[in-house]
């Protein structure tokens, strides 16, 4: 039985990859269990230039999900580089770099520093709803996206996954743009942007009054998109959007995801990364499959 | 800091709001200020709960909790026997084993709780401590303090117990070598002034909405001296000069 997939000729050992920004680097999780059993680990979201973050309220529980306006603090890319790359590396697993940007400069120069860091692939964040300036913007409009992804395409030497925002205007038209600009893999969905008020407060629960919503309520139209993404793009595609279950990741990859990335999940369970693992084996076996490829894109 | 599962042995109302859980401790570390996230849900809620340690024996933990929301109601139903999820404990807590001399604990309301295993480590290393506990209007837990504590200053807001009026009237800073505090942040704030003008060393205990509790998904962080902080790991106790 085999749960290895693979993207852009990176293998991971299996298709469960820890969703950036809710695993920070990897450190606080492995003291819960060895992380190296995961598939691959999104670092948290970098920017070029550390960030502080957002004010208030961040994280928020909605009804079967969560709410978070986190705002990318992040140490920055450089630091990232100097310290994070080798304390990531002591894991087995896929190393992903989350890259967020404000402007195209940052984007370009954050994926030329990137390229040249010892890491297996780069995650093009351009659809972080809580940054206020840029970020959602790119994560908008399929044109601004293709000028964008274009752009570090010719400076990525890495492979080069965007990560699509479900806020985008056409997903579709998102994501073929984005393939039609040199993306290697997209993965979708990041967090639909929300809301939530304290009525007696009579003001928003958070400071930049719309957050980012995740978690079970989101995955069946995250399982829509990628679905309908999967059938128009021929890169392969990683499925995110509260997957909590194994049954999730099945149809998930069903729906044509390659590999899935878990994040609410882990706030629920603190051990659900390595119980995932072991239990998508084990429904593997139940359901009769052999290789957990044979499954992607059956639907 | 472990994952584990856990019997609750004993579930008391104190008051209309306020509840005290008592589970098995199970081996877990514990340690005055440290909190655990609890959770006694499957996926029915996403988030855990922090909650800070009321009492930590040999064999039990103690937590005691306001029911403010659907998770602390969930927590309250809870009976002996009854399983429950525990991740713990968790948080860089106060800094008992600097401490000598004479320590004042300032708690005001569900501030109040975790002074109380404060109290009780102080005192088992020889620490003398006095307590300014500062309530609305019900009193609660102050009877767990009498063991640990040479003195219990009382307030309440509306005069039913004590003094009458706010904690912070009674504290003379310039008595201990150094003083926690731990509730409401306006409280806290009012320490830590009064602390620093007759120059003795205070910490204090910060509260925060959190996610996952162990430092990694930075919800929980806030802003300090010394750049952000995470409430859940650095925290949630920090010395106070670098908070307000």
């Amino acid at each position: 039985m085999t749960l290895s997939t693979s993207i852009h000729g990176i293998t991971f050992k299996n298709p469960i990859i820890a969703a950036s920004g809710t695993f920070g680097f990897g450190e606080e999780y492995n003291e819960l269990y060895d992380v190296s059993c995961l598939g691959g680990i999104s670092s948290k979201g970098l920017t070029l230039h550390p960030k502080d973050g957002n004010e208030g309220i961040r994280v928020y529980e909605t009804p079967a999900g969560m709410m978070n306006s986190v705002g990318l603090q992040n140490p920055g890319i450089e630091a990232f580089i100097e310290h994070g790359i080798a304390d990531m590396r002591k894991f087995d697993t896929v190393l992903i770099a989350n890259m967020g940007g404000h402007s195209m400069d940052d984007y370009i120069t954050g994926a030329t520093m990137l390229s040249k860091a010892d890491i297996d692939m780069l995650e093009l964040n351009i659809s972080c709803p809580n940054v206020k300036s840029g970020g959602m913007a790119f994560g908008i409009k399929a044109e601004v996206a293709r000028e964008v992804v274009s752009a570090v395409r010719k400076v990525c030497t890495k492979p080069l996954i965007v990560k699509l925002s479900p806020n985008a205007e056409n997903i579709i038209e998102m994501a073929l743009a984005c393939e039609e600009a040199g993306a290697d893999a997209l993965s979708l969905v990041n967090t639909f942007q929300a809301m939530a008020i304290d009525i007696h407060r009579r003001k928003p629960i958070f400071n930049n009054i719309y957050a980012g919503l995740s978690g079970a309520a989101i995955r069946p139209i995250a399982l829509r998109m990628v679905h309908s993404v999967c059938k128009q793009v021929h890169v392969p595609v990683i499925g995110i959007g509260g997957i909590y279950t194994p049954e999730d990741i099945l149809a998930f990859m069903m729906a044509g995801a390659t590999a899935v990335q878990i994040g609410t999940v882990n706030f629920n369970n603190p051990l659900a990364g390595k119980e995932l693992v072991e239990n998508l084996e084990k429904l593997c076996v139940q359901e009769g499959i052999q290789d957990i490829n044979e499954i992607i894109g059956i639907i | 800091m472990e994952y584990f599962d856990s019997i609750v042995l004993a579930q008391f109302q104190l008051t209309d709001e306020i509840f005290v859980l008592t589970v098995e401790r199970k081996g877990a570390s514990a340690a005055a200020g440290q909190f655990f996230m609890l959770k006694c849900w499957d996926k029915e809620l996403t988030l855990m709960r922090p909650i800070s340690i009321f009492k930590a024996d040999e064999d039990m933990l103690s937590f005691m909790y306001r029911v403010v929301g659907e998770g602390t109601r969930k927590l309250a139903e809870l009976k002996a026997g009854d399983t429950i999820s525990l991740l713990g404990a968790l948080g860089t807590g106060y800094p008992i084993g600097e401490m000598h001399g004479k320590v004042a604990l300032v708690g005001g309301g569900l501030g109040i709780p975790p002074l109380c295993q404060t109290a009780k480590e102080l005192s088992q290393q020889g620490v003398q401590v006095d307590v300014y506990l500062g309530y609305r209007d019900q009193l609660f837990a102050t009877e767990d303090f009498e063991p640990h504590c040479q003195s219990i200053f009382i307030s309440t807001e509306t005069g039913s117990e004590g003094y009458k009026g706010f904690i912070t009237d009674l504290l003379k800073p310039e008595q201990y070598d150094a003083v926690f505090t731990c509730g409401p942040e306006v409280m806290m704030r009012k320490v830590a002034a009064m602390c620093a003008e007759k120059q003795t060393a205070c910490w204090c205990s910060m509260e925060h909405r959190m996610a996952c509790g162990i430092g990694a998904c930075l919800g929980c962080s806030i802003r300090t001296t010394e750049g952000m902080k995470r409430v859940c790991k650095d925290g949630p106790v920090f010395p106070s000069k670098i908070i307000f």
